[in-house]
């Protein structure tokens, strides 16, 4: 009996805790920039896809949900023909944004990915390339790697010599 | 033989071999980038450093590059020394100085022998902090992309092209931290083996530029052990898939055939596979005034079947095709689809092999001769392989001449230097008819000194005269003790293999068409199995042959000239979409595996021939009923109920990827795996992937060697033989000699 009343008593207090519930969706809750919720693709200072189609965030996700074919366009730049993300596989394990060499994959603070088809949540490319460069400002890939791939000349990156002329005598 | 201490343990190594050779051999990590197993030693990198001691009592020892190390007795040495980490690491930290930040663009990447060896010098933080050495790179031609940034200067790629395969236009050129490997100016590369050089650099300065075109990880790929199909040598091949499409193919070792390397036919002739000109669909032509026109519906060939039927089979389709075709129409109404003079001379040719007068040797064996007679053959056109092997043969005067000054074989440099190039007694001739005499007489002086004398010759430019001077010459050796080898050199992957069943000549079935039979007697349909027929004869005999048939059947996978002609036309599987066995020059038989579960209309030519038989055990078991001299392929070659560890072999690397994504644009659901039901392999990741027995190795991994490097694991030694059951294939010929 005494400790029926005692229940009553502290569920009675409670009307006066702060309360837990959220008022979501009309106010949104805060999630701090490196959450890890939807995948994007971000592009470099020039505008042009950061993604080099290096296949490393593929390898690396545990649920095998990163499909990506690489192509080289004229200029020999290296893309992803396509980019297909199976997002009712995906776990969120950020895995892929550590394993990214040119900080093209990254996750956001947005964990609206719910539908009632899961048809629908298979993202292509399309769906997954946002304009800008995401969290990581300033970052092209291709003035620090050697290759010429229509970014920069061989021999004409910061940490670079100018390329060595074989048929000069002088070193 | 000499016993040496690796470590603390006592091994017993070969004392013609090098420590490094021996220490990779027992299974030792030790890194390294010059040396190759097929081409010895030159001690460039300084990479495979060891500690070697003096004697037990010397606790501090010195430090020696393995690869240049010869084996002593009682010798002590320690591969995990620190101070021998600590030199590799620094070597490879120098070497790192100047490598490009590439790693995500680059073709080698994942298969890369720099990274590997990286991971295992355990060096990870830069510390040179000044500008990188750039080069200009180079046009090479169609097949391979130059990047000159990532050499690592370890002089493999010359020490191949030049040495080795005997190339004149690739070189090293400058000196210094400015070395430089490529021509002399832009152009593509004219050894027939210039490929190699995607596998023979240890990073990614020659890539191949045919896979780069639509270019997957190594992890990613499916691998699969097949056979390559553009000359009688059958070197053996590794097909990779990826989403459904051949992507590459890489060389396979087989330490009896093409070791190490395969030529630029075989590795990039791959590509009419994904040619738009290939047959994928069932084609129909309502009368013969009408359109060749595609069909959706299923269909079997014997829903055209005539009454008087006679098929046409082809030297390069696989045995099970050509015998499944055989079997529908009968012995007597099967034709081997080649001109009576070629067919005459592959059965003389076959003879000859099986007859025991003479020896048919194996490449491997063609590299150790020391008198090489090549008659009435271009086998740098016809068979390259062959070619590289006589350029290592044509060395055996250098090698015994350093074998008495004490330099071994594999000291790679020197040998080459001492020689100054001398080239062994190997005699090229092409005869005509009427001087047989005398070039028997010039080879019977040539080879009288010699030990394992060999002729070269082959069905394209050869004749019965040449053949009957080998059968000449060995009688004569014979006299002198000595057993003659004799190499002849076919015109299709499977001309041997066709050869062992019976059949018409073309002219034969020209005639048998002809309709000078009695009218019962008159054939009113034709089968042709992947042959077109204008290659072989005049556009007016075949046009004039398939004319007088009232149906042209052609089971094909290119619209050539013959399929254009077909009144029913189906499609079939190309070499690296369906399984079967070829057989090839040295009457070794070789089975291939289908790389690309088989989607739609497409079917194996096996298949299309016939109703009774499911899977290519059944149809290779019918063969052996049929033709006793191919038991041999069902005694020793696995069927496709063979497990390991209860398991299927995994043709997909335990890392490949995308799984649950590939398909999803089709089906958000995940299909099953597709099943393979004419070989122990499976099209997934799941499944074994220890090591197989030796014919069903997918591709060559190791922990800690991503890069092809990782081949000498799979052997008993390096360039040695493949473990688990020997070289793959089996030699039909020598089971004649037993019985």
């Amino acid at each position: 009996m005494l400790s029926l009343i005692r229940s009553i008593f502290y569920t009675f207090l409670h009307a006066f805790h702060k309360r837990e519930t959220q008022d979501y969706p009309e106010k949104m809750p805060y999630l701090p920039p490196r959450y890890r919720g939807r995948i994007i693709l971000s592009r470099d200072p020039d505008g042009k896809e950061r993604c080099v189609a290096c296949n490393l965030c593929a390898a690396v996700c545990p649920v095998d949900c990163i499909s990506l074919q690489a192509a080289e366009g004229d200029d020999g730049r290296r893309y992803p023909e396509f980019f297909r993300i199976n997002f009712s596989r995906c776990i969120y394990c950020g895995l892929c944004e550590e394993a990214c060499p040119t900080y093209a994959i990254q996750l956001i603070p947005d964990f609206e990915m719910a539908d009632y088809n899961r048809q629908n949540m298979v993202y292509e490319k399309e769906h997954l390339l946002i304009s800008g460069q995401g969290k990581y400002h300033g970052f092209n890939f291709y003035k620090e790697a050697g290759v010429n791939m229509g970014v920069k000349a061989t021999g004409g990156g910061e940490n670079e010599n100018q390329p060595v002329d074989l048929k000069s005598l002088i070193h | 033989m000499a016993k040496i201490q690796i470590d603390g343990t006592f091994y017993e190594v070969k004392s013609e071999k090098n420590l490094l050779d021996n220490c990779l051999a027992l299974g030792f990590d030790i890194p390294y980038f010059c040396f190759h197993p097929a081409m010895g030693s030159i001690g460039a990198c300084r990479l495979c450093a060891v500690k070697k001691f003096a004697n037990a009592d010397d606790k501090r020892g010195r430090i020696v590059m393995s690869c240049m190390e010869p084996v002593v007795e009682g010798m002590i040495i320690s591969t995990d020394d620190p101070d021998v980490k600590a030199f590799r690491e620094s070597i490879l930290e120098g070497l790192m100085a100047n490598h490009p930040h590439d790693c995500p663009v680059c073709d080698e990447g994942g298969e890369c022998h720099l990274q590997d060896m990286t991971v295992m010098t355990g060096h990870n933080y830069r510390r040179y902090t000044f500008k990188k050495r750039t080069h200009n790179n180079q046009y090479l031609g169609p097949y391979i992309k130059h990047e000159m940034n990532r050499c690592i200067q370890c002089y493999r790629c010359v020490r191949f092209y030049r040495n080795y395969a005997g190339g004149k236009d690739l070189n090293v050129f400058g000196s210094g931290n400015r070395v430089y490997f490529g021509r002399q100016q832009d152009g593509a590369l004219e050894s027939e083996f210039s490929g190699n050089l995607v596998e023979v650099c240890p990073t990614g300065v020659f890539t191949d530029k045919i896979f780069n075109k639509h270019y997957a990880r190594k992890w990613d790929l499916a691998h699969t052990p097949s056979v390559c199909q553009q000359c009688s040598l059958g070197c053996n091949i590794i097909v990779s898939e990826r989403y459904g499409m051949i992507r590459r193919v890489m060389n396979r070792y087989n330490g009896s055939v093409n070791g190490y390397f395969i030529c630029d036919r075989g590795r990039f002739g791959h590509e009419f596979i994904n040619s738009p000109d290939r047959i994928k669909k069932v084609h129909l032509r309502a009368s013969k005034a009408s359109e060749l026109l595609e069909v959706d519906e299923s269909c079997t060939l014997s829903d055209f079947m005539g009454k008087k039927v006679i098929g046409i089979g082809s030297p390069g389709a696989s045995l099970e095709s050509n015998f499944a075709l055989l079997n529908l129409v009968g012995k007597e109404n099967f034709s081997h689809g080649i001109s009576e003079a070629e067919h005459k001379l592959t059965n003389q040719s076959i003879r000859l092999l099986q007859s025991r007068k003479v020896y048919s040797p194996s490449l491997k064996e063609i590299e150790k001769s020391d008198a090489i007679l090549v008659l009435g053959e271009d086998i740098a056109k016809t068979a390259p392989m062959m070619a590289l092997a006589v350029r290592q043969a044509a060395r055996s005067e250098s090698i015994k001449l350093g074998e008495k000054l004490g330099i071994p074989e594999w000291n790679d440099y020197a040998v080459r230097e001492l020689d100054q190039n001398h080239q062994g007694p190997d005699f090229i001739v092409t005869p005509s008819a009427t001087k047989i005499h005398e070039l028997v007489e010039m080879a019977g002086q040539a080879f009288a000194k010699a030990e394992n004398p060999l002729i070269i010759t082959g069905i394209s430019g050869g004749n019965e005269d040449i053949l009957d001077a080998c059968s000449t010459i060995a009688d004569a050796l014979k006299k002198q003790g000595k057993k003659l080898s004799v190499s002849i050199v076919f015109p299709e992957c499977n001309s041997v293999g066709l050869a062992l069943l019976d059949g018409l000549t073309l002219e034969e079935t020209e005639e048998r068409i002809d309709g000078r039979q009695k009218a019962e007697e008159k054939i009113d349909t034709v089968i042709i199995l992947e042959n077109d027929l204008y290659k072989r004869a005049s556009k007016e005999r075949i046009d004039a042959m398939l004319k007088k048939c009232r149906q042209v059947i052609v089971i094909d996978h290119l619209m050539n000239e013959t399929a254009r002609q077909a009144d029913v036309l189906l499609p079939a599987a190309a070499f690296a979409e369906s399984a079967g066995t070829v057989v090839n020059n040295e009457g070794r038989a070789q089975r291939f595996y289908s790389a690309v579960p088989l989607t739609g209309q497409l079917k194996p030519g096996w298949s299309w021939c016939n109703d009774q038989w499911e899977n290519l055990d059944q149809v290779v078991n019918a063969l052996v009923d049929a033709y006793p001299v191919f038991s041999a392929i069902k005694n020793q070659m696995p069927d496709a109920d063979f497990r390991c560890s209860n398991e299927k072999i995994a043709r997909q690397t335990m890392r490949s990827s995308g799984r649950t994504a590939m398909n999803a644009n089709i089906s958000v659901s995940e299909p099953k795996p597709p099943q393979d039901n004419d070989s122990p392999l499976a099209f997934s990741m799941e499944g074994y992937k220890g090591s197989p027995p030796s014919g069903l190795i997918p591709y060559y991994w190791s922990s800690g060697w991503n890069s092809v490097q990782a081949t000498n694991k799979y052997l008993d030694e390096p360039d040695g033989h493949v473990r688990n059951g020997g070289d793959p294939g089996v030699r039909l010929f020598d089971d004649i000699d037993k019985e």
